[in-house]
C-alpha cells in the first residue's frame, strides 16, 4: 500500500504525459493543457493564501505579465505578423513607427524565458514588500491587491500603442521554430511542457511549505503579531512567498497564453482573479494536491457546462463555491482525506461506519 | 556593571488612547534577576505596561530603556531578540502547528527567513525543546496540533514557548488564568525554577498564586505605582485594600 502511494504521482504523470495525448483529441488535450497551466496558478495562490493567509485577489497581474512576455516574443519573431518596418503589424494601426523600447529585449528567446518568471516575481516582490512593511493585513491586503489589479488592467487595456489595448496579443497565428504556435503538433509540445512544469511547481511549493520555513508561514497565518513577539520579522517571509507565487503565476500565464492562443487584458479582469481563488477553495487549501484538483475539476466542469448550457456556467460556479464553503470547508481534497468519502459511502450503507465514540456493547452492561 | 544599574527602566511614561490615560507618569525599575509580581484592579494599566515594554504601544511621553538603550520606536521583533519575551493574557499559540513545532519555532536561535529555509534547528536547541517539553508535561502531545490542546495545556505551551525563546526578561500576563489549582501550583513551581538567571515579571489576579510565587509585589492603580513591597506589607496597606483587595472577609 505504501509502495502504491509512492507510485501514484508517477502513474498520474505517466498518464498525463503519454496516455492522455493518445486518448484525447487535439481539442480536449489542449483544454487539459490549459487546466494544468492554471493549476500552477492555483498552487501559487495556495502558497500565499492556504499556507500564509494572504488572500490575494490580484494574481491576474502576474499571470498576465507572464502571458504578455511570451506573446511579445512570439509577435516579434514571426515574420508573417511583421508590418512594413519589421515590427508587429498592429503598431501600424496606431501610427507607431518605432518599436517601444521595452519591446526590444523580447527579440531574445533567452531574455524572454527569464522574463516570463522574473518580471512577475520582481513586481510581486516590490508590491508585496511595500504592502507588508506597512503592516497591511487581512481584508485590506485583499482590497489593495484587487486595486492593483485594476490599475494594471486599465493600463494594458488603454495602451493601444504599447500592447494593442483591449485586443490583446494573438499568439495562435505566430510562429516558433518555423511552426505555427496554434498548430496541433505545437500544442502537444506545450501540453507536455505544462505537464512537466506542473510537478516542478508542486515541488517548489513543497520546498517552501515544509520544514521550518513552512512552519513560519503557518505561524504567520495563525497569529502574525505573536510571531513578531517571538523575534521574527514576518515581512521577509511574506515577501518571499509572494514573490515566488508571482513567479509561478507568470509561468502559468505564459503556458496558458500559448495554449489559448491569445493574451489580453481580460486576464486581468477582477472576476478571473477571483476564480483563481475559487479553484483553490474548491480543491482544498492548505494542501498542495488540493489546488491542482480544484483548478482541473472546476475548469473541466466549466467546459462541460458551457458546452451544454452556455449561459449557466456562472450560476453553477457560484453554487459550487457556496456548496464548498458551507459543506466542504477543507475543499474536495480535505474532504476526502478527512474521511468524507467513507462517511458518504457509509450513509448509503456501502462502507462501515467509522466508530468515533467507544460503543457501549450491550453485553458489557451490567445485568440485573 | 554596578548593581545600581537597572536592567529595564521606565521613566515618566504616559500612554494616552484618545485622551484616556492608560499610564500616567509611570516610573519603574527592574534589576537583573529581580522577580516581581504586578497586581491591580482592571484598567490599572497592567497590560499597557507590558505593551510599552514590548514595543506594541508607543508611549505618548517618557522613556523606556533596556540595558541603557532606548526601546522607543524599536520593533517588536527587535525587542524580542534583545531578550525581552512576553506571554499574552490569553494563551496565544500557533494553533495549526504541533506542540513540538511551536516550541522549535520559538527556540530557533536565528530568526532570519533564509536561514529557516536552508538549515535545520541546531541539536542543542532541539535538546532544550525536549527538556522544556518534558518539564511542562507536554511531551506526550508533541505531535498534537496546539489548537486541539486544552486551555491549561495551551497556557503551558505559551509559557514553554516563552522559555524556549530563552529571553533574559520574562513578562507573564496572567499565566494561571483558567487553570486548576493543581496546574496553578505547578506553574508557580515552573516560574520559580526560572528565577536566578532570569528576570521575571508576573501580572496576576490570583492572590494564592502571588503568595506561592513569593515575589515582591507592585500595585498599579490608574496608570501609576500605588505601592511596592512584600506581599504582606502590600496587603495591609489601606489604599490597596480600598482600590483592589476590598475589606477582609469576616
Amino acid at each position: 500500500m505504501k509502495l502504491f502511494q509512492r507510485l501514484v504521482p508517477w502513474i498520474l504523470l505517466a498518464v498525463a504525459l503519454f496516455i492522455l495525448p493518445a486518448a484525447l483529441d487535439d481539442f480536449r488535450l489542449n483544454l487539459f493543457g490549459r487546466y494544468f497551466a492554471l493549476a500552477i496558478t492555483a498552487l501559487a495562490i495556495d502558497l500565499i493564501w492556504g499556507y500564509t493567509g494572504l488572500l490575494s485577489l490580484g494574481q491576474g497581474i502576474f499571470f498576465s505579465l507572464g502571458g504578455y512576455a511570451v506573446a511579445m516574443y512570439l509577435m516579434l519573431n514571426t515574420k508573417s505578423l511583421a508590418g512594413g518596418n519589421g515590427i508587429p503589424k498592429f503598431f501600424e494601426n496606431y501610427g507607431v513607427a518605432e518599436l517601444p523600447f521595452f519591446w526590444k529585449p523580447f527579440w531574445s528567446p533567452v531574455f524572454t524565458l527569464i522574463a516570463i518568471w522574473v518580471i512577475p516575481a520582481v513586481v510581486a516582490g516590490l508590491v508585496g514588500w511595500l504592502i507588508f512593511r506597512n503592516r497591511i493585513k487581512g481584508v485590506y491586503f485583499s482590497i489593495i491587491t484587487q486595486a492593483a489589479l485594476m490599475v494594471f488592467f486599465h493600463f494594458f487595456n488603454g495602451q493601444q500603442k504599447l500592447f494593442d489595448g483591449t485586443n490583446g496579443l494573438k499568439t495562435s497565428t505566430s510562429e516558433l521554430f518555423g511552426q505555427l504556435v496554434g498548430s496541433p503538433d505545437m500544442q502537444v509540445v506545450f501540453y507536455r511542457l505544462t505537464v512537466i512544469l506542473l510537478p516542478l511547481a508542486f515541488l517548489v511549493c513543497r520546498y517552501f511549505t515544509t520544514g521550518r520555513f513552512g512552519d513560519a508561514l503557518i505561524a504567520i497565518r495563525d497569529d502574525e503579531s505573536r510571531f513578531r513577539f517571538a523575534g521574527f520579522n514576518p515581512v521577509p517571509f511574506k515577501t518571499i512567498v509572494f514573490l515566488v507565487a508571482g513567479a509561478l503565476c507568470g509561468i502559468s500565464g505564459a503556458l496558458y497564453t500559448v495554449q489559448s492562443g491569445i493574451v489580453s487584458p481580460q486576464y486581468m479582469s477582477i472576476s478571473f482573479s477571483i476564480e483563481m481563488v475559487i479553484w483553490v477553495a474548491v480543491g482544498g487549501r492548505g494542501t498542495l494536491v488540493g489546488p491542482i484538483i480544484g483548478a482541473t475539476v472546476v475548469n473541466y466542469l466549466r467546459s462541460l457546462v458551457s458546452e451544454a448550457l452556455p449561459e449557466a456556467w456562472l450560476f453553477v460556479q457560484g453554487a459550487l463555491f457556496i456548496f464548498v464553503v458551507v459543506l466542504m470547508p477543507d475543499g474536495i481534497y480535505g474532504w476526502v482525506t478527512n474521511g468524507g468519502l467513507r462517511s458518504l459511502l457509509a450513509a448509503f450503507g456501502i462502507a462501515k461506519k467509522a466508530t468515533t465514540y467507544p460503543r457501549l456493547d450491550e453485553e458489557a452492561l451490567p445485568v440485573d | 556593571m554596578p548593581m545600581s544599574e537597572p536592567l529595564l527602566e521606565l521613566n515618566d511614561v504616559s500612554v494616552s488612547f484618545d485622551g484616556f490615560y492608560a499610564l500616567t507618569d509611570l516610573s519603574l525599575k527592574l534589576y537583573k534577576g529581580e522577580l516581581k509580581s504586578i497586581i491591580g484592579p482592571n484598567g490599572a494599566g497592567k497590560t499597557t505596561f507590558l505593551d510599552v515594554i514590548t514595543g506594541k504601544v508607543r508611549p505618548t511621553k517618557g522613556s523606556v530603556t533596556f540595558k541603557g538603550q532606548s526601546l522607543l520606536g524599536v520593533s517588536e521583533q527587535q525587542i524580542s531578540r534583545q531578550g525581552i519575551g512576553r506571554k499574552f493574557q490569553t494563551p496565544r499559540v500557533f494553533e495549526n502547528l504541533s506542540v513540538l513545532r511551536n516550541l522549535e519555532l520559538a527556540a530557533s536561535p536565528v530568526k532570519n527567513a533564509f536561514s529557516l529555509l536552508s538549515s535545520g534547528l541546531p541539536q542543542n536547541a532541539k535538546d532544550e525543546v525536549h527538556r522544556i517539553m518534558n518539564y511542562v508535561g507536554l511531551a506526550p502531545f508533541a505531535t498534537v496540533k496546539a489548537g486541539s490542546l486544552s486551555h491549561g495545556q495551551k497556557q503551558w505551551l505559551a509559557i514553554a514557548s516563552l522559555v524556549a525563546q530563552a529571553p533574559e526578561v520574562l513578562l507573564l500576563d496572567e499565566p494561571v488564568a483558567g487553570l486548576t489549582d493543581e496546574e496553578t501550583l505547578r506553574t508557580a513551581e515552573l516560574i520559580k525554577s526560572l528565577a536566578g538567571d532570569h528576570t521575571v515579571v508576573v501580572i496576576e489576579h490570583d492572590m494564592e498564586f502571588i503568595r506561592d510565587l513569593d515575589f515582591d509585589v507592585t500595585v498599579l492603580h490608574q496608570g501609576q505605582v500605588l505601592t511596592e513591597g512584600p506581599l504582606d506589607q502590600v496587603k495591609a496597606d489601606p489604599r490597596v485594600i480600598e482600590v483592589y483587595l476590598g475589606p477582609p472577609e469576616q
